[in-house]
């Protein structure tokens, strides 16, 4: 076996550059070339520039190493940041290179105009001769391939041509596909080929990546991120962005009926949290949907991710107070730092309230004499309904419940290029498969009389992974010999 | 028996299917590779019973919270053990050529030993964000591709060995020694390039999943984050290597060389990013 580096074995190239000397050096192998480097003036040697393949290569490999930088230095961050982190001098530098918003900047958006300058100009370039493939496959090979394939088989047979025919069209039907049988100045020639669809595969991906940026391009154009907060039980008919926080405006009104957090048992990670929307339009209920993380809610086109969540001002207290003289009972709201007024001219307030406590949740409630004195504050504690009776006061306090008012925190986008980009994997999953799993592969056989004996030549190839080929091809050798010889074929070892 | 001691026979199968692949190279017998074939299936075995245990162990820690067991760093490495032992195998159902297991296997076991060593084992319920079936999908098909590149990176590695010394030599005599237990130069270079082959759309997969879920979280398919970014890298790497080698011939050496860039980057990506970079990724730290 040969060892593989350099061009030890020749790959037979469908497509080229004028250029690329690899792939002059293998134009004898490659039929149905049609354009020849002849005069070049330039418009022609621009053109080459943007369809040459090193181009690519060179491009993708540049995407890669610039991307780097973006991950090693913080993007967007505040100007202060960088000029602690790297001194005053870089961050004019960074600006300059515009290494803060790298991904955005004019180089990296001209590179990958670039990239897709070069894919499309490719694909117009190559595209008429694949689909030549299809309409004109080469059903005579030409010299050259019958000579120099890497794969190839010649035997001498007694047999006359007609029964080889016979036996070569049954093996190849059975053990490829079926073939095509051309006679052409005295030969007999057949031709059968597999997989031709992967040869689009190639332009299935690359049509995939265009998509994918003209997606993305749409939604960066007439789309927006932006963020709101909406406090329980309010609404709101606008929205801020996220690059400049002007509001934009939604052109409905969403209302969050409730927000709810769940926990993890008793400990404080949050297992979910989510939050009933109602969307209105015109003060009518147009939808109402309980989003929650990774379950959004969407209306013409917007779309309200749960994001985040915190308290919204201060909360209420639902106290039992009972007189004690008397034993009335009242019930009462209060908000923290509120004073509510008693019977007798008295009034309590609320100065603190904790539910992390040994006991769970306790307020801390002062009581005010009618002549105004401030009393001892106390704890009440809402595990402990009768805690407060002991303390033996003017009134016996009793926490029934606290609610805390939460905001509910949403991150709105609208992304109008987003099932672009969608179409745009899909196509290249599909397109990748088609490429990379499958391959053109095509057989040739030529029978001519020699001398009363019957020459039989045949030719294989494939239009990507020769190697792989070949190695299959090696195999299919034996059962080739096999069917001429109308024998089964020896098995090895 | 727990998922623990599971992963510690895996650990455990995978190195004594290391020492016996090197001593395969040593003795050129066949029979020995075979056992090492052998006895790194049956640790095959255990991983995937170790994974299946630890995802049914979930359930019974945290109830109706249980889940994959694919969302923290531990799980990941020993999963990430799983798919590199699960492409050889199958690589070796192809060509059979177990030379290769010596150079692949090492990525595996040090999988296994980093995680047990130094990664917390904990069965932890998932914050909202992690909540979501694309993360499976993400992991799965993330991990296959870099199991696909590791083997194209061991592979690479046998390449450059082999091929400094076949030139060294004159024409057809045998090699001698390690080296001829090796495949054939053609062959190592072939697997190294149908390793990619099937990493990289799995790789493509494991990107766009991974867009899919960020979209469904957080309303942003693609927000160029440490992580992000370093995957993009690496496809970008691997989108070279094939053009390079399907449009202009670059075949070995050349392409060895940049299955072994590739691979530096797919590890940079899956751990340095954590490790090294910030990000909004949930294996950091952890
Ligand atoms: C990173 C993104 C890219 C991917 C995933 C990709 C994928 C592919 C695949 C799968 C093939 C296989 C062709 C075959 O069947 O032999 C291919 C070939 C090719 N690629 Fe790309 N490609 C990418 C970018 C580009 C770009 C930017 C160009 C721009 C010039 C390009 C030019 C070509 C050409 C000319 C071929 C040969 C087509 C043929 O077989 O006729 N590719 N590419």
């Amino acid at each position: 076996m040969t060892s593989a580096s350099g061009a030890g074995y020749s790959y037979q190239i469908c497509h080229f550059s004028p250029s690329d000397r690899f792939i002059q050096e293998n134009i004898a192998l490659t039929e149905n070339i049609t354009d020849t480097p002849a005069k070049e003036n330039h418009a022609d040697k621009i053109w080459d520039f943007f369809c040459s393949l090193k181009l690519t290569i060179i491009i993708l490999l540049l995407l890669a190493v610039t991307s780097i930088i973006g991950t090693v230095i913080q993007q967007n961050a505040p100007a202060a940041e960088y000029i602690r982190e790297y001194g005053e001098a870089n961050y004019k530098l960074f600006q300059t290179l515009q290494f803060t918003d790298m991904y955005h900047s004019w180089w990296f958006v001209g590179l990958l105009a670039l990239f897709s300058i070069n894919l499309i100009c490719c694909s117009i370039k190559h595209f008429p001769r694949v689909w030549k493939f299809v309409k004109e496959p080469t059903l005579v090979p030409s010299a050259g391939i019958l000579k120099n394939s890497p794969n190839r088989l010649e035997v001498t047979s007694k047999e006359s041509r007609q029964v080889l025919n016979t036996r070569l069209q049954n093996f190849l039907k059975k053990d490829f596909t079926a073939a095509t049988e051309t006679e052409q100045d005295g030969k007999t020639y057949l031709f059968a080929q597999k997989g031709i669809f992967s040869r689009f595969g190639a332009y299935t991906t690359h049509l995939s990546i265009l998509i994918i940026m003209a997606g993305a391009i749409i939604g960066n154009v007439w789309g927006y991120k932006a963020v709101v907060n909406i406090v329980e039980g309010t609404s709101t008919d606008q929205v801020w962005l996220r690059s400049n926080s002007q509001p934009v405006k939604l052109g409905f009104t969403v209302r969050c009926d409730n927000f709810d957090v769940s926990y993890y048992g008793n400990s404080r990670r949050p297992k979910d949290y989510n939050s009933d929307l109602v969307v209105l339009e015109n003060g009518q209920e147009i939808l109402r949907k309980r989003i929650e993380v990774n379950d959004p809610l969407t209306y013409k086109g917007i779309t309200f991710y749960q994001s985040s969540y915190g308290p919204a001002g201060s909360g209420f207290f639902k106290m039992k107070v009972t007189e004690n003289a008397s034993g009335k009972v009242m019930n009462l709201s209060a908000r923290m730092g509120e004073q509510v007024k008693l019977p007798g001219g008295y009034a309590f307030a609320i100065s603190d309230f904790t539910d992390s406590g040994r006991f769970g949740p306790a307020a801390r409630v002062h009581v005010k004499t009618p002549e105004g004195r401030n009393g001892t504050p106390f704890m009440v504690l809402k595990d402990y309904p009768d805690f407060d009776v002991r303390r033996g006061g003017q009134f016996s306090f009793t926490l029934l419940s606290y609610e805390q008012p939460q905001f509910t925190g949403l991150q709105v986008a609208k992304d109008p290029g987003v099932e672009i980009v969608w179409l745009g994997c899909f196509l290249m999953v599909f397109g990748s498969m088609a490429a990379f799993f499958f391959s053109h592969r095509r057989i040739w056989v030529c029978l001519e009389d020699e001398g009363g004996k019957t020459k039989v030549t045949i030719a294989a190839n494939a239009h990507r992974n020769q190697a792989g080929f070949s190695l299959a091809f090696d195999e299919m050798k034996q059962k080739l010999e096999a069917a001429i010889e109308n024998k089964s074929p020896v098995k090895e070892g | 028996m727990d998922s623990g001691q599971l992963f510690n026979i895996t650990t455990i199968a995978y190195f004594a299917g290391m020492v016996l692949f090197f001593a395969y190279l040593a003795t050129k017998n066949r029979t020995v590779a075979f056992v090492a074939n052998l006895v790194t299936f049956v640790g095959f075995l255990f991983n995937t019973a170790a994974l299946g245990m630890r995802w049914y162990e979930s359930y019974q820690i945290l109830g109706e919270d249980g889940r994959a067991p694919l969302t923290n760093l531990y799980e990941s490495v020993v999963f990430f053990a799983w798919t590199i032992v699960l492409i050889y195998l199958l690589i070796d159902l192809k060509y059979k050529q177990r030379a290769v297991g010596a150079f692949v296997m090492p990525f595996a076991l040090f999988s296994m030993l980093g995680a047990q060593m130094w990664l917390n084992a904990g069965i932890d319920p998932l914050v909202p964000a992690l909540q979501s079936n694309w993360l499976t999908y993400h992991v799965i098909t993330c991990f296959l591709g870099y199991a696909a590149f590791a083997v194209a990176c061991g592979v690479s590695i046998m390449y450059l060995i082999k091929i400094g010394k076949e030139e060294k030599q004159e024409g057809n005599e045998q090699m001698t020694g390690l080296l001829s237990v090796f495949p054939s130069c053609r062959i190592l270079d072939d697997i190294n390039y149908r390793a990619i082959m099937i990493g990289f759309p799995l790789l493509t997969l494991g990107i766009i999943t991974g867009a899919a879920w960020a979209n469904y979280a957080w309303g942003t398919y693609w927000s160029w984050d440490p992580k992000e970014t370093w995957s993009l890298i690496v496809w970008f790497i691997y989108a070279a290597f094939l053009h390079a080698r399907f449009t202009r011939g670059w075949v070995g050496r050349r392409a060895a060389w940049l299955s072994i860039i590739g691979f530096a980057a797919t590890l940079f990506c899956y751990l340095g990013v954590n490790l090294v970079l910030s990000g909004l990724h949930s294996y950091g730290g952890s």
